[in-house]
């Protein structure tokens, strides 16, 4: 069940991603609709964090493409914006949380320019939306997990961009921050941002997305929740059935097989 | 005092400072090195220089600086990408690729730096002290050196502060943000490679990388400013090499590289004790704090149980009363009383005895009140059983806050029972 819709936000095309040629992503082709909350779903290792670092270009392909508003990734930077896995960063490293959120203001096109009073607005408004105005000044380790990924979406939030990808927002923190960050993702859907999720807790799937994406390697759905949140599809995606997949992906590796015959 | 003429001639002088600079260029380059958590590297691409150094000397049998210099650079950068292609192209992990690197080049290092020693080539003498450094060994030139580098140093870190504070602290998120993520990383591993071709100058090969991470070590104690600890770790690297490069240039015997180590070193280790972040003192004043605070809270708690049979909570108690009702060691128990007498919550009521004032009975109903919502919140929430919980709130009774009490109040509802059943005070109503 894959659904295509017109004028996609975000294209993937024959994606392929290997590590050390065990493929991780297997020809995914799909296309995002925007003004969306679409969540990424999937077992642990089925290539959810991999789909994100790929279409940022943060891992090399192996095959296929990927279009952002219909343009290449370096032409749309400033339209896209980056929420990595909390535990991916050194949380002792000695910044303050203003510091962090700033970090969403960086312009690569003017490295050593100063930050202008707009910037320090933006930045004290983001602060607000994710309701930590009072710990500007507070030194990153001594927040707690909800805090630090408040302080993660605030500098997202900073960077002003119409296209969110979220790694994981929801691991390791308390309800009531979870509680505040899908209001602030419905927030930003309201005014005709898309935010696109990885996501595995299945509970609550229904209530926070309406777009989805199931993903065990190979692309499971892709389409409104209503289609693709169905038993057959998530039998498919967490079940059994692609055992012989993740098999030939361990041969490939074991005999390092090319993944194309011309290669 | 026949050393002074020594350190007022211009040569030593600007020996001297010039050692001072490649200390704090080092210091600064090693702290960026330690954020990015890569301390063994440096110390393999310090190791690593050696057999550069020798093999120069080898061609153009000169110890020049000039061309001793661009040999320890290139053989330092042949190592770092060494490193990096081992543990990107094969299974081995990246600790293995930097021991490994680290052992192969410092062995042929020293198997060079032997046999030009044998060799009987008399311009050698003096070459070993790449191994251990010699700032008496410097020349004026080198000092200037040093200082246009360290100059460079402080251009580099202070124009580029905050991308490289991007860059370190979340690589992935500077990378989506376009920022020139790889040529920042060169211009680092430059400036890291020449540090360390430099700074063996006057620390040598096997102690560089003590020069690279402890000012940084000492600094994370004192600050969590990105900015604030490159600059004390430079300061911190100036200091170490003034007082290392001065005691050799006094006495020319000894080796400057482990002075300047062993003073750096010891500037850690008292960073760690007395840092005001994190610092072991710090962390003994807070335990210390907590353990007045906690005994300040159970005397009182204390007349508040003498009372609370009756009502009499205002009624004086001697310390027999006390210590009968709950063991205090007599010199704490003194020394609680005259805290909380001076804090007003208790009052001398003569002959050793105190009575609770209006505010002390207010606090110490606080006290006993938090303790009872405590134990019910746990007998309710993690089902331990009511004898189980009342350990568990003597601790926490302590920390509990004004908000979390208010919390702890309304999702309980107001119980008026503990589960010991016993009444839970409120203050009274206004």
């Amino acid at each position: 069940m894959v659904e295509n819709v017109e004028n996609p936000v975000l294209e993937l095309h024959n994606v392929t991603v290997a590590y050390q040629r065990k493929p991780v992503l297997w020809n995914i082709d799909l296309t995002a609709p925007s003004g969306k909350l679409i969540g990424v779903i999937g077992p642990n290792g089925s290539g959810k964090t991999t789909m994100i670092k790929g279409i940022l270009g943060l891992v090399p392909l192996s095959s296929g493409y990927v279009k952002l508003f219909d343009q290449n990734l370096d032409a749309v930077r400033q339209k896209v914006s980056y929420v990595p896995q909390r535990g991916s960063v050194d949380w002792d490293f000695p910044a303050s949380v203003w510091d962090v959120v700033m970090m969403g203001r960086a312009n690569p096109k003017n490295i050593w320019g100063r930050y202008t009073p707009e910037d320090w607005d933006i930045v004290e408004r983001c602060l607000a939306e994710v309701n930590m105005e009072g710990f500007r000044k507070r030194q990153i380790s001594e927040l707690s997990g909800g805090q630090q990924q408040r302080v993660f979406l605030a500098r997202a939030l900073a960077q002003e961009a119409d296209l969110y990808l979220m790694d994981e927002p929801f691991v390791g923190v308390d309800a009531a921050t979870e509680r505040a960050i899908v209001k602030l993702l419905k927030n930003m859907r309201a005014q005709g941002k898309t935010i696109l999720v990885v996501h595995h807790d299945l509970q609550t799937v229904s209530e926070y997305f309406d777009w989805l994406v199931l993903l065990n390697t190979r692309l499971v759905a892709s389409g409104p929740l209503a289609k693709v949140f169905q038993t057959d599809l998530l039998y498919e995606t967490y079940g059994g059935k692609l055992n012989i997949l993740s098999k030939v992906g361990d041969l490939i590796q074991a005999r390092q097989h090319p993944m194309r015959e011309s290669s | 005092m026949e050393f002074l003429p020594d350190l007022l001639d211009p040569n030593a002088r600007w020996v001297m400072l010039g050692v001072m600079a490649i200390c704090a260029s080092s210091a600064t380059i090693g702290s960026l090195t330690l954020l990015r958590k890569q301390a063994l590297v440096g110390d393999a691409i310090s190791h690593s220089i050696l057999p550069g150094v020798c093999l120069a000397f080898l061609i153009f049998e000169t110890k020049a600086f000039w061309v001793l210099l661009p040999g320890a650079f290139v053989s330092g950068w042949i190592s770092l990408r060494f490193i990096d292609w081992i543990s990107q192209n094969s299974r081995i992990k990246s600790d293995t690729a930097i021991a490994l690197v680290l052992s192969i080049f410092y062995g042929l290092g020293i198997l060079m730096l032997t046999s030009i020693q044998h060799s009987g080539n008399a311009a050698q003498s003096g070459l070993d002290k790449f191994l251990f450094g010699k700032a008496a060994a410097l020349m004026e030139q080198d000092g200037y050196t040093f200082l246009v580098f360290g100059a460079f140093v402080f251009l580099f870190v202070s124009l580029l502060y905050r991308p490289l504070r991007l860059l370190i602290f979340d690589r992935d998120f500077a990378l989506t943000t376009g920022f020139p993520v790889f040529a920042l990383e060169l211009l680092l591993s430059v400036f890291t490679v020449s540090a360390i071709a430099m700074g063996i100058q006057a620390v040598g090969v096997v102690l560089m990388a003590a020069l690279l991470i402890s000012p940084g070590i000492a600094a994370k104690y004192w600050t969590s400013d990105f900015r604030v600890m490159l600059f004390t770790s430079a300061i911190l690297g100036a200091s170490g090499g003034f007082l290392g490069a001065g005691i050799s240039l006094i006495w020319p015997k000894m080796p400057t590289g482990p002075w300047i180590v062993l003073i750096l070193s010891l500037i850690a280790l008292i960073s760690a004790f007395l840092g005001t972040r994190k610092g072991v003192l710090r962390q003994y004043w807070m335990h210390k704090q907590n353990q007045i605070k906690i005994l300040e809270e159970n005397i009182l708690k204390c007349f508040y149980h003498l009372g609370e049979p009756d009502a009499s909570y205002e009624q004086k108690r001697s310390r027999e009363e006390i210590q009968a009702r709950r063991h205090f060691p007599p010199s704490r128990l003194n020394m609680g009383l005259k805290r909380l007498g001076r804090k007003g919550l208790l009052a001398s009521q003569g002959g050793g005895a105190c009575s609770l004032t209006e505010q002390g009975i207010q606090e110490a109903r606080r006290i006993i009140r938090v303790h009872r919502l405590w134990e019910i919140y746990i007998s309710k929430y993690m089902h331990l059983a009511s004898d189980h919980v009342h350990e568990d709130a003597e601790a926490i009774e302590h920390i509990i806050t004004p908000e979390l009490e208010k919390e702890l109040e309304h999702q309980l509802e107001y119980p008026i029972k503990d589960p010991h059943d016993q009444n839970i005070p409120y203050a009274p109503k206004k």
